[in-house]
């Protein structure tokens, strides 16, 4: 499952660029479900059919991730940008950052009186060209960047950019492979523009009004140096959300995912995210309402080019995902 | 069961966002029996459904008020048996060092918002507000007992039973909005002794406190022709603008501006011009606050309109009210409603 | 009679229409669009539906074009017992704009003026500190409440008393451009017929939350839409060259992203594409800052592709703004190319 981790998080695909990542989640899963179609704000939606007994289920992790997007470039050829999701600009110092068509750049600052004065506006990419005319031989006004990090393989544990969200479609891949005989007709959607505003999941939703709607998302942990506090730590299983900004999970699809859990002998942990949200906190408001939940990874440094998972969690969230679609589900 | 009992018993219960079964089955047998019929939505929206004479298809009048109250959420238990706590909806803080609460954790326990006693603090300290992060709930356990009965994610609430102040004030916790649930009560009873045409969906919403989410899925399934949200709104005290509060004991407040729909509040107005029932306005140029603001822009949009029950100290466990601008609310819904024939569609038409 | 935007624009531009207060505006579209489309409705919201029937035959698609009606202003909110008004934003307004300005109030457009104390009355350390929208008041000339409440009532409307004019070369100054030159653009090109189902939205209540569009784009369900704006142009003194978001003369903007929506990459290619065509100057919006119709339109149900055209305009959101008439001029006819090829078939949706 790791090379399939990394061939997910070394893809570009900053929310509203997603065509590679999808292309390869396509490619990935074709042959393994009964439909595939693209909607028209680019969601990845399979479909795996159940044997008709079961309920309608959507399962969602966002193949987007944050990034960068170009809006000015100046006489000499560096390239001044907004955020495309929630970019800390500490983060990005020093950062590289890679476009859709590979060009690669490195981020600056102006000079600052204080590292505190750091904001985006006050930084640039530079691509290494001296004019306007040959930065836009490279690169235009518009044009997205990711943060351009390769994954490291740290044994139990694994680092890389963009673990948020590309290990949760990884999860998705894996569970919707290992599916052999479904009550539920599954809904397995790969989402959009998660980062800005839970966007696919919202139309996606809509269009397909699911009885149950889990998300795979990644989580934070209190169990680093000085952290905040937060009972969720690497290693601890998969994490069941209870609440976060977006959505307070509906009792009983809490009480399934945990139940499922123990019944299966698979490690979880109860998680409550302070700030933050997930596509489930779109799909619950669809319609007439959709009980919901959020299965979520935990996740060191979200939101930086060293996020990093428990291949043990990673397992956990599979077998899960895997164990409460093998049986019926009364919601 | 008067409003005072009815208010009493559903403020005893905890229903915080997310989590108001045992309330919602109080306010379902009550708004049940007076409606004649009521269901539960896919969120635990209650919705009590009044049928009116008129012929199919008839007029769906929706009123709202939100069952849910604000409180804490467990985020980890520390050692020691010490519990780590954060918000669900809009809490301050500051209201919280030295409230008892309780804990639902496998049962209920009792437990303290615990404080630095003043002998031990730094007057610098003393001075400033304490951080949602430095505080902590005492439940008198060492950490293996708490575990055994306490899990991150459990609800926490505040202990406050209703406190009778003098004539018609009433003072506790979650009258924002248990209040407006007992507006639907008194509604729902005088439109027993009325003839309406219209449909009334009486609705006791879900997680109004955390984004009117509620709100937004019970109309969606409704899709009513008129929504009314009830809910509180500031009452005037010392220290706060009195454009920004409204009097307690005379009224109820009316919303105007863009959350309201003209045609709805002026019928609103009449009604309580007939039943001679006093009306405060609440100037709002945007977002109202309520349920309305969700409402009004569901599927192809609601006509909305806002009535509040003045109150003072809101979002704290001594919030303060008057029943008697409570029953005022519900008599001029009552009235509103019954007044309500076909020809409202007509009339709620901007061209 | 032909509809220009830049001849109806004036008449838009002055009147008052605050957000849940556009019914002067839409009567005013009502009457300027009326003969030229097959159905005008009013909505739940008061958004102002015009549908032209498409011209061809056989299944059709459906474009929903939205500008919208409202503008930022004031609402009377109490009246002092000294005749006074006390007053609440609606929309978004930098304090700091509101004092020793003049105003209309109510349906009735009484003048009253935003006054400040005098530079003699206040203190050194005062004049640095901004003064708070709470601490101003509106003086019409009453001189007791009982006076004011003859003609005034809570919740009256307010908004700036600024003349529509000519001003500096080729360009013209007035209040609300924001969006009432989006207004303009999209009664102009109502007056033309289309192979599609045409659905041209005056929006209500854009300015507090995009409202209009929520419920206007459920009930049309378009196929594609797009938001006509009047949006922020700061090329300005005090503002580096990458902080201008557009910049005036600079041909309409075509939006990248903002907080409510990312703009469809291939319609955004189709404009530029058609602009370099038709030697029509263009730009970028160069911020990420603010959001539009656009994003309800492209969300709702299943969603939908949408772009956003905007005309650039200095000091929006404040008593008076500008825009260049070739902008204008520009806007308007890279949106009837836009549609001509939309028409034809040439815009892969």
């Amino acid at each position: 499952m790791k090379a399939l981790i990394k061939s997910f998080v070394e893809t570009y695909g900053p929310a509203g660029s997603e065509e590679q990542i999808r292309s390869l989640i396509e490619a990935e899963i074709s042959g393994h479900v009964d439909e595939v179609r693209t909607d028209a704000l680019g969601n990845l939606i399979a479909v795996k059919k159940g044997d008709g007994s079961g309920i309608k289920v959507m399962l969602a992790a966002h193949m987007d991730e944050i990034g960068l997007i170009v809006t000015h470039i100046d006489d000499k050829g560096f390239l001044r940008f907004n955020s495309v999701g929630g970019v800390s600009p500490h983060v990005l110092l020093g950062q590289r950052v890679i476009f859709g068509n590979g060009v690669v750049g490195a981020v600056g600052a102006e000079k600052l009186d204080h590292i505190k004065d750091l904001r985006l506006d006050k930084m640039y990419i530079d691509i290494g060209a001296d004019s306007k005319g040959e930065a836009e031989e490279r690169v235009r006004v518009g044009h997205t960047c990711a943060i351009h990090r390769f994954m490291d393989d740290l044994g139990s544990r694994v680092v890389s950019k963009a673990m948020d969200d590309r290990i949760a479609c990884a999860v998705l891949v894996e569970a919707l492979k290992r599916i052999d005989g479904t009550p539920h007709d599954v809904y397995f959607v790969f989402t959009v523009q998660e980062e800005v505003g839970l966007r696919g999941a919202r139309t996606a939703a809509y269009s397909i009004d699911p009885d149950l709607g889990i998300a795979i998302d990644v989580t934070r942990t209190g169990d680093t140096p000085e952290s905040i506090t937060m009972d969720v730590r690497l290693g601890g299983g998969a994490a069941i959300k209870v609440k976060d900004s977006s959505m307070i999970t509906h009792p009983k699809v809490k009480r399934l995912l945990a139940d499922t859990a123990e019944a299966g002998g698979i490690p979880y942990q109860f998680e409550v995210l302070e700030h933050g949200g997930t596509d489930a906190g779109a799909i619950h408001l669809s319609r007439q309402g959709v009980p919901s939940g959020t299965i979520s990874i935990p996740c060191r440094y979200i939101h930086t080019p060293t996020e990093m998972i428990d291949m043990g969690d990673v397992k956990a969230c599979v077998d899960l995902v895997v164990a409460v679609l093998s049986e019926p589900i009364d919601i | 069961m008067d409003n005072r009992e009815f208010l009493r018993s559903l403020v005893q219960e905890a229903g915080i966002s997310g989590y108001e079964d045992r309330v919602a089955d109080i306010v379902a047998d009550e708004l049940g029996r007076l409606a004649g019929d009521v269901r539960r939505d896919k969120l635990g929206n209650v919705i009590a459904l009044k049928r009116g004479s008129g012929p199919e298809p008839r007029v769906k009048v929706m009123v709202a008020a939100h069952m849910d109250e604000i409180g804490l959420m467990v985020t980890k238990i520390e050692d020691r048996g010490f519990i780590r706590f954060t918000t669900v909806g809009g809490v301050d803080q500051r209201t919280l060092p030295g409230q008892e609460v309780v804990v639902h954790g496998e049962q209920p326990l009792v437990g303290i918002i615990g404080v630095k006693p003043p002998h031990l603090l730094s007057p610098e300290e003393r001075q400033k507000a304490m951080k949602m992060e430095e505080l902590f709930i005492d439940v008198g356990l060492n950490e293996e007992e708490a575990r055994k009965v306490i899990r991150v994610g459990d609800l926490i609430s505040l202990r406050r039973d209703l406190v009778e102040l003098d004539g018609s004030f009433v003072a506790g916790k979650a009258l924002d909005d248990r209040a407006g649930v007992t507006v639907l009560r008194q509604c729902l009873e005088d439109l027993n002794r009325l003839d309406h045409r219209a449909d009334l969906y009486a609705v006791a919403t879900v997680q109004e406190e955390v984004g009117l989410r509620g709100a937004i899925v019970s109309t969606y399934g409704i899709s009513p022709d008129i929504g009314i949200a009830i809910d509180v709104c500031h009452g005037d005290m010392p220290g706060v603008s009195p454009e920004d509060t409204s009097e307690m004991g005379k009224g109820p407040a009316l919303a105007l501006g863009g959350n309201v729909h003209p045609k709805v509040r002026e019928r609103l107005v009449a009604a309580a011009g007939e039943l001679n029932i006093n009306i405060q306005t609440e100037v709002a140029p945007g977002a109202t606050g309520t349920d309305a603001w969700a409402m009004q822009v569901v599927r192809a949009g609601v006509p909305t309109a806002v009535v509040s029950i003045p109150q003072r100290y809101m979002h704290t466990s001594v919030e303060t009210l008057s029943l008697a601008d409570v029953k005022a609310a519900g008599r001029l819904l009552a009235y509103f409603v019954a007044l309500v024939d076909e020809g409202i569609r007509e009339e709620l038409k901007w061209l | 009679m032909a509809i220009k935007a830049l001849d109806i624009l004036p008449k838009l531009s002055e009147a008052p229409g605050i957000s849940g207060r556009e019914e002067e505006v839409r009567n005013i579209l009502r009457e300027i669009v009326g003969d030229h489309v097959d159905e005008l409705k009013g909505d739940t919201l008061g958004n102002l539906i015009a549908y032209k029937q498409g011209t061809a035959s056989g299944d059709r698609i459906k474009v929903m074009i939205a500008a919208h009606m409202d503008e930022v202003g004031l609402m009377v909110s109490a009246i002092e017992k000294n005749g006074l008004l006390k007053f609440k934003k609606v929309g978004g307004i930098d304090d700091r704009v509101l004092v020793s300005k003049t105003v209309f109030v109510g349906p009735q457009r009484l003048p009253g003026v935003i006054g400040a104390k005098a530079i003699h009355l206040q203190k050194p350390a005062e004049r640095k500190k901004v003064i708070e929208y709470k601490q101003l008041y509106i003086d019409l000339g009453f001189t007791s409440k009982e006076e004011a409440e003859k003609k005034v009532s809570l919740g009256d409307p307010v908004v700036f008393a600024t003349e529509f004019a000519n001003f500096g070369k080729g360009l013209v100054k007035g209040k609300a451009f924001d969006d009432r030159v989006g207004c303009a653009l999209l009664a102009q090109v109502l007056q033309d017929s289309y192979p599609f189902d045409l659905y041209g939205v005056f929006t209500v209540q854009e300015e507090v939350g995009l409202r209009g569009a929520v419920v206007s784009a459920y009930a049309v369900e378009p196929d594609i839409g797009i938001a006509l704006e009047g949006t922020t142009c700061a090329d300005i003194p005090e503002s580096k060259p990458h902080g201008h978001a557009t910049t005036l003369g600079g041909g309409p903007a075509i939006s990248l992203m903002d907080r409510t929506s990312i703009g469809n990459k291939r319609l955004i290619e189709t404009l530029m594409r058609l602009a370099e065509r038709e030697g029509i100057p263009y730009q970028f919006r160069r911020t990420t800052a603010g959001g539009n119709d656009a994003g309800p339109i492209h969300m709702s149900k299943a969603g939908r592709p949408a772009v956003t055209l905007s005309v650039p305009c200095r000091y929006i959101h404040s008593p008076v703004s500008v825009i260049d008439t070739e902008d204008l001029a520009n806007a308007g006819r890279l949106l009837k190319v836009f549609l001509d090829e939309l028409g034809k078939g040439g815009v892969e949706l």
